[in-house]
């Protein structure tokens, strides 16, 4: 068996370098040979990371649970980050990001994608309602900072809100996997218990680990968790009382991952906080205070100013550039600024001149000329 | 002319804002149908491209030579029309696949994918027949209007034509260089003409190489047979897509312009000038694929970056508009129209009798529009965008 698998594997690596040469670039030209293979099998590349939908799940009510197998180019992530998935809704391709929910020392080689659904989502909402098992998905590589150091910390606090729990969960998995015997806290928040996601294979983890102290807090009257509300510094006091000397992953909606950074800030612990966020707090749209007008140099057309991100402002002038993630992370969006300020919704920064911009992070501050 | 000048501001306006009503109604249309379109047209284009040459492999064979040579001919028919040439003008652009956007897809074709974006969508879309404007009328080597100055060189208009059909990709390639400007009109120089070559040289080198020389290669001691074949499919597809072209807009009766036309010209104007400068010819589904719907280059010419498949859906209502508004039509079977632009091409082969003492010389100011056009091109508009 071994000896089989050991031929095969230098089969596909002899099939793949033969792929990936000089002659069958050429052959290929111009096209390219991915553009023949997946003609073949979809799941067939020599760059593209591409999935198979193994399994999907609906664990809550508006979450959906994928399980992807994907191809040989997949290089593997580290626990906490995220992938950038691609998926054709009415001919356009839609890409998100996710982050893997699955242990690092999964068996079978697949990721686990969980997605919570939101009411107006496009993308979550055609993950639970058209994505099916055989469907082919394209995948990035895994990318983030938020991630698990390679030296395991010795004392691990994980805080989750709603669909945040993922990067978090794929820690506790990975730890527990590893027989990692330090203390894990892991303290999460949920609307209902019916809302969480993952809710009864942590009662089986907690049961038993016993370095494992899973703390749920509901945010709705009556419902059976250890605490309720929304996140305060007691909560912590009782969830777990030694946070200063554990190493803390955050990660969940705006408003309570605020929340946990003034607690860190005020006690100086802000360098033993990791944090991620899903979500960009939406830029104010200041509207009045707009100026200045947008300009579109190669497609001869112009806005007046709203406010809004130039990405949206272009694509409501009727253009259609790039994009992919819409929130600053895969560049797809990147294009030539040839004159005018701009300020990144993410840090506020404001830069001038020429230069390339991310639209899809970047207002306008006066009037804008970008070589689209 | 006469049409063009006896439309009234009002009457433009209004074609412009039927045909405009079309062409929104469209767009808003765009999802899963046309994407399925095109990767369904892909997928069968790629498939008979490893066919044929497949079954190239095994030419020694006349029928697998003769299968081969069809597989081959029609995939680079349709990689050139159906899917390149709509592909770069961005129908698909708002896909969001970078495989099938204008920006990244190359064709199987030496001419490089910005040379034809510059000389295709954007000079003759946007200056589509008006003379000295758009390089397609003749593309510098043949007399193809009445308007043109007759020279002596013309009378191998018939034998040129077929030279340019033989070896369209390469003409087609080299379009953008304005070769005329060096060997006739003599504005550019050796130097300025080996740079601008450069980048085409790099890409026809790659299809030459790959066409005449590795492929027949793989194939051992066959390797004639494949080399047979692949001149073969290039000439096939040569001919073909220069006919397809040629009917576009040199049938008799389609309209060329003077440059005078497109100062201050509205939408509306563009719009007639394009409907007057271009032809249909008709024919069954397959026909039309394998022209690239350009079997429909009124509507092409009129929605550029419309999915060409939806073209023979709207074609009724363009001619009604047409019909309601008094202007021509121009369709005819292919036969018909390929008979008529032949006509055309040897009968200019002559001076025209109409052509009194032109107080220009026969190198008029053709140069100077030309070159002026290729140095500033992002200035000019782009009504077709
Ligand atoms: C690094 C990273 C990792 C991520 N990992 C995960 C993950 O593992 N699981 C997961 O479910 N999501 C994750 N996300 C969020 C995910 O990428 C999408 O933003 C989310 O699925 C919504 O996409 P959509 O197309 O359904 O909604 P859109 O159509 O983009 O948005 C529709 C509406 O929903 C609102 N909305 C969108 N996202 C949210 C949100 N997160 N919270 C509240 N309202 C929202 C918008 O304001 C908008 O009004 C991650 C994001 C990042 C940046
Ligand atoms: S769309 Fe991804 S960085 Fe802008």
């Amino acid at each position: 068996m071994n000896a089989m698998t050991q031929t095969s594997s230098r089969f596909q690596q002899g099939l793949t370098r033969l792929l990936q040469s000089r002659v069958a670039d050429i052959l290929s030209y111009p096209h390219g040979v991915d553009r023949y293979l997946e003609v073949f099998n979809p799941l067939w590349s020599v760059n593209e990371v591409r999935a198979k939908v193994e399994a999907v799940r609906y664990l809550t009510n508006d979450s959906v649970t994928l399980t992807l197998r994907p191809n040989h180019n997949w290089e593997g992530f580290i626990p906490g980050q995220f992938v950038q998935l691609s998926v054709t809704i009415n001919g356009k391709r839609q890409t998100r990001c996710y982050s893997p929910a699955n242990s690092l020392h999964r068996a079978d080689g697949c990721i686990e994608l969980t997605a919570k659904v939101h009411a107006n989502g496009f993308v979550s909402r055609h993950l639970r309602e058209q994505l099916s098992v055989g469907d082919v998905v394209l995948l990035s590589q895994a990318d983030g900072e938020f991630a698990l150091p390679e030296q395991r910390p010795e004392q691990v606090l994980l805080i989750s809100g709603g669909s945040g729990i993922t990067p978090v969960m794929s820690m506790l998995r990975t730890l527990c996997d590893e027989g990692f015997s330090g203390p894990i806290t892991f303290l999460h928040y949920a609307n209902s218990a019916a809302d969480m996601i993952y809710a009864s294979e942590l009662d089986e983890i907690a049961r038993t680990h016993d370095n494992v102290t899973l703390v749920r807090c509901f945010n709705d009257e009556g419902e059976q968790g250890e605490l309720s509300g929304l996140f305060s510094r007691e909560h912590l006091y009782i969830a777990a009382p030694e946070f200063a000397q554990a190493t803390t992953f955050l990660c969940g909606p705006p408003p309570m991952m605020a929340a946990v950074e003034k607690v860190w800030e005020e006690d100086g612990l802000a360098e033993r906080l990791h944090k991620e966020q899903f979500t960009l707090a939406a830029p104010q749209i200041e509207s009045d205070s707009a100026e200045g007008e947008v300009r579109f140099v190669q497609s001869e057309k112009m806005a007046i100013n709203n406010g809004a991100t130039l990405l949206e402002q272009a694509e409501s002038a009727g253009l259609t550039p790039e994009s992919g993630c819409r929130m600053g992370i895969c560049h797809a969006c990147t294009c030539r600024k040839t004159a005018g300020d701009v300020r990144d919704i993410r840090t506020g920064e404001i830069s001038s001149g020429e230069e390339d911009i991310q639209i899809c992070v970047s207002v306008p501050v006066g009037t804008v000329t970008l070589d689209i | 002319m006469s049409i063009f000048s006896n439309l009234t501001a009002e009457q433009f306006e209004t074609i412009g804002q039927e045909l405009d009503a079309i062409r929104n109604r469209e767009m808003a249309d765009l999802g899963e149908k046309d994407a399925n379109y095109i990767r369904t047209l892909i997928k069968r284009q790629r498939r008979l491209e490893v066919a044929g040459r497949g079954l190239l492999m095994a030419g020694f064979l006349p029928p697998a030579w003769l299968a081969g040579v069809a597989c081959l001919s029609a995939s680079k028919i349709l990689d050139n029309m159906e899917i390149g040439h709509n592909v770069m003008h961005g129908q698909y652009d708002w896909m969001g696949d970078p495989a099938i956007n204008s920006k990244v897809f190359d064709w199987d074709n030496t001419c490089t994918n910005t040379a034809w974006k510059q000389t295709h969508n954007f000079e003759h879309h946007t200056f589509t027949n008006v003379l000295d404007k758009d390089h397609d009328i003749g593309y510098g080597i043949l007399r193809m209007s009445d308007d043109q100055d007759w020279e002596p060189r013309f009378l191998f208009n018939p034998i040129l034509a077929g030279i340019l059909a033989t070896f369209f990709q390469h003409f087609v390639a080299i379009q953008s260089l304005k070769l005329e400007d060096y060997l006739v009109y003599k504005t550019k120089t050796k130097e300025e003409l080996k740079a601008e070559f450069k980048p085409t040289w790099k890409k026809m080198r790659k299809q030459l190489f790959k066409d005449y020389l590795l492929f027949p290669a793989l194939a051992g001691p066959f390797a004639p047979f494949v080399f047979a074949g692949n001149v073969t499919a290039n000439l096939a597809r040569n001919l073909w897509s220069s006919q397809v072209i040629f009917n576009g807009h040199f049938p008799e009766e389609v309209e060329q312009f003077p440059e005078s036309v497109i100062e201050n010209e509205t939408r509306g104007q563009w719009y007639v000038r394009q409907l007057l400068g271009s032809a249909n010819f008709e024919g069954g589904r397959l026909m039309h694929v394998m022209s690239g719907n350009l079997s429909f280059q009124i509507e092409h010419h009129l929605f550029p970056d419309m999915p060409a498949h939806r073209y023979a859906k709207i074609a009724p209502e363009v001619r009604a508009i047409c019909e309601k508004h008094g202007l021509p039509y121009n369709t005819g079977s292919f036969v018909k129209q390929s008979l008529s632009v032949w006509k055309r091409i040897f009968k200019l082969s002559l001076p025209s009798k109409t052509q009194g003492g032109s107080d220009k010389g026969p190198l008029n100011g053709l140069r100077a529009k030309v070159v002026s056009l290729t140095r500033e091109p992002q200035s000019e508009t782009r009504k077709a965008a």
